[in-house]
């Protein structure tokens, strides 16, 4: 499929969408990113690429909010902004579906879509009948087939758990969406309908960094893929330029043979 | 409806003419398993003791002991389903019923210079106490949330340090008899007779009847599946008739004829011939009633209840979803020493002094009432009907073996048992049901 992408079409010359400048953290020492720089612009879908513990998800997490930076800057079209918070990412318009798939069992898929940003009534009681309303319109448009929505989302397999975590990211209308190894847990088929619903959050103009381990997913799914190993950023790269061997040295390695060549 | 996870997943997932007369009913499995056990033992110990156990008499001393550990009961469900545990509830009742006794006997008078016998004293001591008491648990709450001690070491130490810190209040002595006004709160002393007791039957008949008729309303507005109309019907007559029925049995519990004349005469009349009355619903279940109705609907229906089983679920997905877990632990254990407080009152009142042993062991009662009530110690999962199910189970358990004569000793042994046997049935039934 990756013969088959056209030609790069997202404009480039105008501002970010979202930039992480010379983010530095470090954990007892230890330096988890170090001055990493990234950024995407509307409608891109970036990749992060490296080793576990390459830093991918502690930088990442930084811009979710689950972690503060201890130096650089984020900026969200051109203007500097602060993200202490999980919130403060969501009030960004910035919306993570994890890897561990953040979803309390014991709840149905409604209260977990709206955890948080419960809908309610006159009272200021949470509105159930209206979330689930809310939740079967957008679920007839994310996964038609979905029909489980008054048990404990526990009883429901990996793909639909998948299905409501993104459902809870277009819900609230995300323009920066990041998604942590969001098919590492899935079946061949539902991972196929997790690229359509990227395809689909791409064209509507949706920023999207992602994590993943699968090299050659991420060729097909990704306009530019960064690259980093021990917390540093190799480097960034348009998918167009590069080969899958040249990302699987710069992963390895830590340097692109063309560049170093060149 | 958070909390009920066991029921839908029994009443979810099969569709059309399969599904049994209890999926249409929507009832919950659990809570008539807990029922049907209640039902088993007041039966058997009627047996024991040759009916001695289901006379409106019993029946009326069974709910006022059972008030003070039932309330702490319900929030002891949220403490259980954030993962945490409060082993100070006793303790925490003794310290709230000394400063309560100590107010209205001394601090009040002394520092407000209200009168000795006025009503206002047992207002102005509630609402230290409960003041008390929800501080006393926001700071053990505090411990827990920001500075990670976890709950059992906290509040294990609490167990120690609240037990004396009501000794240390009162010096050590029995304080009473506490204001006539507080009394009202403890049982026999305060009941609303048999006129009020109806029209308080009617009421909650009439609202627990509009709450199934909104439920259905709005599940009919988001053109959800609703149940038949007849099932609707026989859950509002279980309903009413559970309601009525435990009203007509307090209210045929009539007050002694020596009592009536010690009333007649304290007023300088005799009884007239033939004039019967009846001690109706006491304050202190109607306390336990509101008590379960708010904590039900916080629960259900606000969004620190959502958060409280959202954050038992998963931790992390709370917190990740903006969800400030740290305070919401404060306010739990705030909420549990408020809820301490109001069962020190009943408990206080019910004796009508305070004792330095007031409270002793309520923290088995309290934990053994959630947890027979289906609250899971792995956190989650748990409901406020379930905890005070469990609390009766408790108390009827103790009185009938109390009644039969079982020793002492054997009956503590008997209630540890029941406590394990309960949460083993409890691992297989939610084995069984997926929940």
């Amino acid at each position: 499929m990756a013969d088959a992408k056209t030609p790069d079409v997202i404009d480039r010359s105008g501002t970010p969408l979202v930039e992480m400048r010379d983010i530095r953290i470090s954990f007892g020492g230890i330096q988890a990113v170090d001055g990493v720089s990234i950024d995407v612009f509307p409608g891109e879908v970036v990749g992060l690429l490296g080793h576990n513990g390459a830093g991918k998800s502690t930088l990442i997490k930084i811009l979710s909010g689950a972690y503060q930076a201890d130096s650089g800057q984020i900026l969200i079209d051109g203007k500097p902004v602060t993200i202490r918070s999980p919130a403060d990412a969501r009030s960004n318009s910035i919306e993570t579906i994890y890897q561990t798939l953040a979803l309390a069992d014991n709840l149905d898929a409604a209260a977990n879509l709206f955890l948080g940003r419960e809908l309610t009534s006159a009272l200021g009681l949470v509105d159930d009948s209206a979330m689930e309303a809310e939740t079967r319109k957008i679920m007839a448009r994310l996964n038609p087939n979905f029909r489980k929505f008054n048990v404990p989302v526990s009883a429901l397999s990996g793909g639909q758990r998948q299905s409501v975590a993104i459902a809870r990211a277009v819900y609230f209308n995300a323009r920066i969406l990041i998604m942590d190894e969001p098919t590492a847990a899935l079946g061949v088929h539902e991972t196929a309908m997790v690229a359509d619903l990227i395809k689909e959050l791409k064209a509507q103009g949706l920023g999207i960094f992602l994590i993943s381990h699968d090299t050659r997913e991420m060729l097909d799914l990704c306009d530019r893929v960064s690259v980093m190993k021990n917390g540093q950023l190799v480097g960034t790269e348009r998918v167009e330029d590069v080969t899958e061997d040249d990302i699987l040295s710069m992963i390895i390695m830590g340097k692109n043979p063309k560049r170093e060549a060149a | 409806m958070t909390d009920t996870s066991s029921d839908k997943s029994a009443s979810s997932g099969r569709g059309g003419a399969s599904r049994s007369l209890f999926s249409q009913l929507e009832l919950d499995l659990r809570l008539l398993g807990m029922i049907g056990a209640f039902l088993l033992i007041c039966v058997l110990f009627n047996i024991l003791t040759g009916g001695q156990f289901l006379t409106p008499r019993n029946l009326f001393n069974l709910t006022i002991q059972t008030v003070s550990v039932a309330i702490m009961a319900t929030g002891m469900v949220f403490i259980i389903v954030t993962r945490h545990i409060d082993l100070a509830v006793g303790s925490l009742l003794a310290t709230c019923s000394a400063i309560m006794a100590m107010t209205q006997t001394s601090w009040a008078i002394d520092l407000l210079g209200i009168p000795l016998g006025s009503p206002a004293l047992a207002w102005v001591a509630i609402v230290v106490g409960i003041a008390a008491g929800a501080i006393i648990g926001a700071f053990q709450g505090w411990l827990v949330g920001y500075l990670t001690i976890p709950a059992f070491i906290v509040t294990l130490g609490g167990l120690l340090v609240w037990r004396n810190v009501a000794w240390y209040l009162t010096s050590g002595q029995t304080i009473g008899p506490l204001n006539e006004t507080f009394q009202l709160f403890g049982g026999i002393n305060g009941t609303l007779g048999a006129t009020w007791s109806w029209i308080a039957g009617l009421v909650a008949s009439v609202a627990a009847v509009l709450a199934l008729v909104s439920a259905r309303r709005a599940k009919k507005r988001h053109d959800f599946p609703v149940k038949p109309m007849w099932a609707e019907f026989a859950v509002g007559a279980i309903f009413v008739v559970a309601i009525m029925g435990f009203i007509a049995i307090l209210n045929s519990y009539q007050i002694p004829e020596r009592v009536l004349e010690r009333q007649f005469a304290a007023e300088g009349l005799e009884v007239p011939a033939g004039y019967t009355a009846s001690y109706g619903l006491p304050i202190s279940v109607l306390l336990l009633i509101a008590v379960a109705v708010v904590m039900t609907v916080v629960a259900r229906k606000t969004r620190f209840g959502r958060y409280v089983f959202a954050t038992g679920g998963n931790p992390d997905a709370a917190e990740l979803s903006g969800i400030n877990t740290r305070l919401l632990t404060v306010k739990v254990f705030a909420l549990m020493g408020a809820l301490v407080a109001i069962a020190a009152l009943v408990a206080s009142s019910r004796l009508t002094f305070h004792s330095n042993d007031i409270g002793t062991l309520d923290e088995l009662r309290v934990i053994a009432a959630a947890v027979i009530g289906g609250t899971a110690l792995a956190g989650g999962i748990g409901t406020i009907y379930g905890a005070i199910l469990g609390a009766l189970i408790m108390q009827s358990l103790q009185s009938g073996m109390a009644m039969v004569g079982v020793d002492a000793p054997l009956q503590n042994i008997v209630v540890g048992s029941v406590l394990v046997a309960a949460v083993l049935i409890d691992i297989i039934y939610r084995r069984r049901v997926g929940g």
